[in-house]
C-alpha cells in the first residue's frame, strides 16, 4: 500500500448454519436438488402461511456467541426487513435488526509484526437467506430457484478493526475455523455457505474521522476476499490523489478482471423499514440454557493450540497448523496417542508427508489413506530404529498405495534397518579398502569426505544401515 | 315436506343438530335445502364470492354416512360459510381482491381444517371486503354486500358477508376475522352474534395476513350457543402459527347455563358520548338493565386513552399490512400485469391492477409510518399508546368481569355515504377497536332495533374470559328474543 495511508476495514460474515431443516419452516437444507424442490409454502411466502423458529438455529447461535466471548442476549427480536425482489418471496427478509441474539464479541488474529490482534465482533444474528435469480441459459426471462429461501444464516458484523486485506482474511479464517469446530457450520464457499461483504475506506495517516466506505458484496473465497480489498483500498487510494472523493456505495467484485464494480449508491439504497415480525415471538434465553451450551461446547482451536504447546511440546506454528481444523487436530492426538514417538515428529508428519498427500491426491482428511493409527505404526517404527527417517518416507508412500501397515511394508520390502554392529563394520571394512585416495586425504585433515563415506556406506545397504551407528564406526575405523 | 325440514334455514345450528340426531332430515337434504336458498336469495344480497354446491354435497353425504355408522365429530353434517379470507384448499381464496381472483389455494387453513374434520359441511365463501380493510364491505372487488334489514344498507364490515349470509338464514353460522371490529360490528350492523377470541385463541395459519398482532378468527352466529359450539372446535394451539397459545380449550357449550348472579359488568362512560347514536345508546343501556335484572352488578369504570385507539390502529395496522401485502407482487401467484416492460414495471402494474384504493391508501400510510426518520415518531409511538390502551383495560379487568357498551356508533348506513370519507368510515370501530389492540375477546350481541335495524351490544372480556362472554351473552338471550328476529323479506 501507498506511504501515508492506512486501511479501515470491517467484514459481515454470512455463515450458512448446518441445520436439517430451514430456519422458519420444516422443508430440507441440502444443497443441489432441482430448482424449487425444496422449498415449501412458507419458503413460497404463500398467502396465509407463518413461520415458525426452528430452535436448533437458537442453540448455535449460542454456541457461537460463546465460543467468541460475546454477550448471548436474554431477549432478541426478529424484525422484517422489507424490500422487493423476486427471489425473495415474501417481500422481506426475515432477520434480527435492533436485538440482534450475539453481542459484543472478540477474538485474536496475528497481524503482520506477528502480534497478537483483537478483532471486535459488533454483532451476529440470525436470519434468513433469499432464493436465487437464475438468468443464464433462459430465454428473454428470468428463472427463479427458491430451494435457498429460508436457509438459515449468521450474519457475524465485525468491528472496523481491521487494517489491511491480510488481516481481514486472517480473521475470516478463524471464524470459518471456530463455525466448523462448533459444527454449527459446513463452510462450503463454493456451495456459499461462508461468504462475506467487506467494508473498506482509506485515510491518510493520523486522521481521526474515518474515511467514507464502499461495500464489496459477496466474496466466497478467502483470495477474492484479500484480492479484492487490495483493489479496493488501491483505487480509494488513487481516486483520492487525483483529488477525487470515495462516494458510499455497494460494488462488486469481478474476480475474472480482478476489480470491483459500483452495484448501487447510497442514493439508490433501499428504506428497509425494519419493524418486529408480529408472527414470531421474542426469542428469550435463559441463564441456565446459556449454561447447558457452555457445557456441551468442544474445546475451540485457541484452548486446542496452546494445550497442544504445553501437552505435547509442539512448536506453536505447527499446534496452529494442526488445530486449522477439528479433524487434523483429531487425526493428529489420535496418533500422537497410539506410538512412543516424540510428539514433534508425529506433529512434522501429519503437517509434511500426510498433507503433502492428501493435497496431491485432492483428498479430505477424513478420506486419508493412511490412517491415524497406521500412521502411528510407522512412527513407532522410526522411534524403535527399525527404520530410519528417510526409509519411513518410502514405506509411507507404500502404505498411501494400498499395500498395508508399516510392518508389512517393512517386512515385504525388506527394509528393516541393519543395527548389528558385525554387519555394519563389515561394510564399512569395504568401503575403506575401496576407496584408499579418499582415505588418505580425510587422514590428512579433508573432515567432509565423512559424508563421502557415510553415503558410501548407505548405499551398499541400501539404506538400511542405521545412520548412527554408521557415522560412529567410520570415525572409529579411520582414526578420525 | 314436513315441517321440520321447511323451516330448517330458520333453525339454529344446536336445533339442527338435534334434527340430524333425531333424524328429522339429512345433511344432504339440509344442504340441499340451504344451497336452493343461496341459489335463491343471495343475488340480493351478494354475500357470497363463491358457492361450493358439489363439494358441500359430497361433504353431507358423508356426514349422513358417518351418522349412519354411529360416527362423526361435534358438527357432523352442519352447515358454515367461511369468510374468503381462510385459505380452502382446492377453491378460489380471493381475499375480496382482483389481486386473488385466480388463487386457487392448495392447502386449508387451520381453522378450515378444524372444522371440516369436525364434519362441517362448507357451503361456500363468503364475501368482504378486500384484503379485510374496511367497514362497509364495499372495498370488495365483488361489489358491495347489502344488508338483509335493508338492501340499501351496508351490513357492516369487513365480514359482511358472514353476517348478511346469518341474518338472512342463508346458513346458521361462519367463520369471520376481526382486526378492528371486523366481526362485530357487522354482527351488530345485522342482527346477529360475532366473537372475536383472545389474541392466540385460535390459528392464524391458513388466514390471509391484514395486520398479524391484530388479526383473529372467530364465529358469526345466531345465537350463543352455536357461537360456542364453533369456537370449541376452532380454538387450540396450533404449532404452525408462533403466536397461537397452548392452553387447554374449556368446554364453552357446558359453560352456558351457569347463572350470571354476581357478574360485575363495567360500563365506560365515554362509550356514552356524543359519537353515539342516541337511540342506539338506549338500547344498549336497556340491555345492560337486563343484565341487572339477571343478576349482574354495574361498575362505571375508566378508560382514559379510548380516544386514542383509532389513530393507534391506523398506524400499527397500517403499518403491518404494507409488509404482509408485499408477497402479492405478481411473482408467484395472483394477478399478474400483462406484458411488463421490466422488473419495476411488472411490480407496480400487478399491484397498481391487482390492488384496490382502500388497501392502497392503507400500504402507503403503513409505509410511510415505517419510512426512516418517521418509524419513532408514528410506530414506535403508536406501539407505546397500545401499551397504554392494554395496561387501562388490564386495570379496569381487575374490578370487573366484562365490560358493556354499544358495539357500533350507529345502526347501518347507506351504502355509499360514507366510502368516500375514510375518517368518517374509520370512525365506526372506535368501540371495537381497544379489545384488538389490547388482544381481548369481545363479543356483540343483538340488543333491539333502532328505526328497524338492528343494535349491537359489545361485550369485552379479559384474556381467555370467552366462556364469561358466552355465558353472558347466552343467559341474555334466554331472557330476550332479539336474535330470533328475522329480515322480512328472509323468513
Amino acid at each position: 500500500m501507498k506511504a501515508g495511508w492506512e486501511t479501515v476495514i470491517g467484514l459481515e460474515i454470512h455463515s450458512q448454519l448446518a441445520t436439517r431443516s430451514k430456519i422458519f419452516s420444516g422443508a430440507s437444507t441440502a444443497y443441489g436438488a432441482e430448482p424449487n424442490t425444496q422449498a415449501c409454502l412458507v419458503d413460497l411466502g404463500y398467502p396465509g402461511v407463518l413461520p415458525v423458529l426452528n430452535e436448533e438455529v437458537v442453540h448455535m447461535a449460542t454456541m457461537f456467541g460463546l465460543a467468541v466471548d460475546a454477550t448471548v442476549a436474554p431477549r432478541s427480536v426478529f424484525a422484517r426487513k422489507n424490500y422487493f425482489y423476486p427471489d425473495l418471496p415474501k417481500g422481506y427478509q426475515i432477520s434480527q435488526f435492533e436485538l440482534p441474539i450475539v453481542e459484543h464479541g472478540e477474538l485474536y488474529i496475528t497481524d503482520a509484526e506477528g502480534k497478537e490482534k483483537c478483532i471486535g465482533i459488533t454483532r451476529a444474528h440470525l436470519e434468513e437467506d433469499a432464493g436465487k435469480s437464475i438468468h443464464e441459459g433462459l430465454d428473454q426471462c428470468s428463472g427463479i430457484d427458491l430451494n435457498r429461501a429460508g436457509t438459515p444464516l449468521l450474519e457475524i458484523v465485525s468491528e472496523p478493526d481491521l487494517s489491511s486485506a491480510k488481516e481481514a482474511v486472517a480473521y475470516m479464517r478463524k471464524i470459518h475455523t471456530i463455525v466448523r469446530y462448533l459444527g454449527i457450520s459446513d463452510g462450503n464457499m463454493q456451495e456459499g455457505s461462508f461468504r462475506c461483504d467487506a467494508n473498506v475506506s482509506v485515510r491518510p495517516v493520523g486522521q481521526e474521522t474515518l474515511g467514507t466506505r464502499t461495500e464489496i458484496k459477496n466474496l466466497n473465497s478467502f483470495r477474492f476476499v484479500e484480492k479484492a480489498i487490495n483493489f479496493e483500498i488501491e483505487r480509494q487510494i488513487e481516486h483520492l490523489e487525483d483529488g477525487g472523493e470515495v462516494v458510499q456505495e455497494t460494488r462488486l467484485y469481478d474476480s475474472d478482471k480482478d476489480e470491483t464494480r459500483p452495484m448501487r449508491s447510497k442514493e439508490e439504497a433501499n428504506d428497509y423499514r425494519y419493524f418486529p415480525d408480529p408472527d414470531l415471538l421474542p426469542v428469550e434465553i435463559s441463564a441456565e440454557y446459556i449454561e447447558s451450551v457452555r457445557q456441551q461446547l468442544p474445546e475451540l482451536p485457541a484452548a486446542k493450540q496452546q494445550r497442544f504447546v504445553d501437552e505435547y511440546d509442539l512448536r506453536s506454528d505447527d499446534a496452529d497448523l494442526l488445530t486449522g481444523s477439528r479433524a487434523l487436530a483429531d487425526f493428529f492426538e489420535t496418533a500422537a496417542a497410539a506410538t512412543d514417538a516424540k510428539k514433534q515428529l508425529v506433529a512434522n508428519w501429519v503437517i509434511g508427508d500426510l498433507s503433502g498427500a492428501l493435497n496431491r491426491d485432492g483428498l479430505d482428511i477424513a478420506d486419508s489413506k493412511v490412517s491415524a493409527t497406521e500412521l502411528a505404526g510407522l512412527l513407532t517404527r522410526i522411534h524403535d530404529n527399525t527404520i530410519s527417517g528417510k526409509i519411513a518416507k518410502q514405506v509411507f508412500e507404500a502404505m498411501w498405495d494400498g499395500e498395508g501397515t508399516a510392518d508389512a511394508v517393512i517386512e515385504a520390502r525388506g527394509l528393516k534397518q541393519i543395527t548389528d554392529s558385525s554387519a555394519i563394520e563389515a561394510v564399512v571394512d569395504e568401503v575403506i579398502a575401496a576407496n584408499p585416495g579418499q582415505v588418505a586425504e580425510y587422514k590428512a585433515g579433508k573432515d567432509k569426505l565423512i559424508g563421502f563415506f557415510v553415503g558410501q556406506v548407505m548405499q551398499a545397504t541400501r539404506g538400511q544401515a542405521n545412520p548412527g551407528q554408521v557415522n560412529q564406526i567410520l570415525k572409529e575405523k579411520l582414526g578420525g | 315436506m314436513s315441517d321440520t325440514q321447511q323451516d330448517m334455514h330458520a333453525q339454529s345450528m344446536s336445533e339442527l343438530a338435534a334434527g340430524l340426531d333425531r333424524g328429522d332430515f339429512t345433511s344432504v337434504e339440509l344442504t340441499q335445502s340451504l344451497l336452493d336458498r343461496i341459489g335463491r336469495l343471495d343475488e340480493q344480497l351478494n354475500a357470497f364470492i363463491t358457492v361450493t354446491a358439489e363439494a358441500a354435497l359430497e361433504a353431507a353425504a358423508r356426514a349422513d354416512k358417518a351418522r349412519a355408522a354411529g360416527e362423526g365429530g361435534v358438527l357432523n353434517g352442519l352447515p358454515i360459510v367461511h369468510k374468503d379470507i381462510f385459505c380452502t384448499r382446492g377453491v378460489k381464496t380471493s381475499c375480496g381482491s382482483k389481486m386473488l381472483n385466480n388463487f386457487i389455494s392448495p392447502y386449508d387453513a387451520t381453522v378450515v381444517e378444524k372444522l371440516s374434520d369436525a364434519g362441517a359441511v362448507v357451503l361456500g365463501k363468503s364475501n368482504m371486503d378486500e384484503f379485510a380493510m374496511g367497514s362497509s364491505n364495499e372495498t370488495s372487488y365483488f361489489g358491495p354486500v347489502r344488508n338483509p334489514w335493508d338492501l340499501a344498507r351496508s351490513p357492516g364490515g369487513s365480514s359482511g358477508g358472514s353476517a348478511a349470509a346469518v341474518a338472512a338464514r342463508l346458513v346458521p353460522a361462519a367463520t369471520g376475522t376481526d382486526t378492528g371490529g371486523s366481526i362485530r360490528q357487522p354482527a351488530a350492523l345485522t342482527g346477529t352474534v360475532g366473537i372475536k377470541p383472545t389474541y392466540g385463541r385460535v390459528s392464524r395459519y391458513g388466514m390471509i395476513a391484514f395486520a398479524s398482532s391484530l388479526d383473529q378468527a372467530g364465529v358469526i352466529s345466531r345465537t350463543a350457543e352455536d357461537a360456542a359450539r364453533l369456537l370449541g372446535v376452532m380454538a387450540g394451539f396450533d404449532e404452525r402459527d408462533s403466536t397461537s397459545i397452548d392452553r387447554p380449550v374449556p368446554d364453552y357449550v357446558g359453560g352456558l347455563n351457569k347463572s350470571i348472579k354476581g357478574l360485575r359488568v363495567g360500563i365506560v362512560r365515554q362509550h356514552f358520548d356524543a359519537g353515539l347514536d342516541e337511540a342506539c345508546g338506549v338500547r344498549v343501556k336497556d340491555a345492560i338493565a337486563v343484565l341487572e335484572s339477571l343478576g349482574a352488578t354495574t361498575v362505571e369504570v375508566d378508560l382514559p386513552n379510548l380516544d386514542l385507539s383509532v389513530p393507534t390502529y391506523y398506524v400499527v395496522a397500517p403499518a403491518e399490512c404494507s409488509s404482509n401485502l408485499s408477497r402479492f407482487d405478481g411473482v408467484r401467484f395472483g394477478h399478474r400485469a400483462e406484458n411488463a416492460e421490466d422488473l419495476l414495471d411488472l411490480y407496480c402494474r400487478s399491484r397498481g391492477e391487482g390492488f384496490g384504493d382502500e388497501v392502497k391508501r392503507r400500504i402507503m400510510t403503513g409505509t410511510y409510518v415505517l419510512s426512516a426518520g418517521y418509524y419513532d415518531a408514528y410506530y414506535l409511538k403508536a406501539q407505546q399508546v397500545r401499551q397504554l390502551i392494554a395496561d387501562d383495560f388490564k386495570q379496569a379487568f381487575a374490578a370487573v368481569d366484562v365490560i358493556a357498551g354499544p358495539t357500533a356508533p350507529s345502526p347501518a348506513f347507506k351504502l355509499g355515504d360514507k366510502v368516500d370519507d375514510p375518517i368518517t368510515m374509520y370512525l365506526n370501530d372506535i368501540y371495537t377497536i381497544g379489545a384488538n389492540l389490547a388482544g381481548l375477546p369481545a363479543m356483540s350481541i343483538p340488543c333491539g332495533f333502532v328505526d328497524e335495524l338492528p343494535v349491537g351490544l359489545h361485550l369485552v372480556g379479559g384474556h381467555f374470559a370467552e366462556q364469561t362472554l358466552l355465558r353472558c351473552s347466552h343467559q341474555y338471550q334466554q331472557a330476550t328474543d332479539w336474535h330470533t328476529a328475522c329480515p322480512a323479506d328472509f323468513k
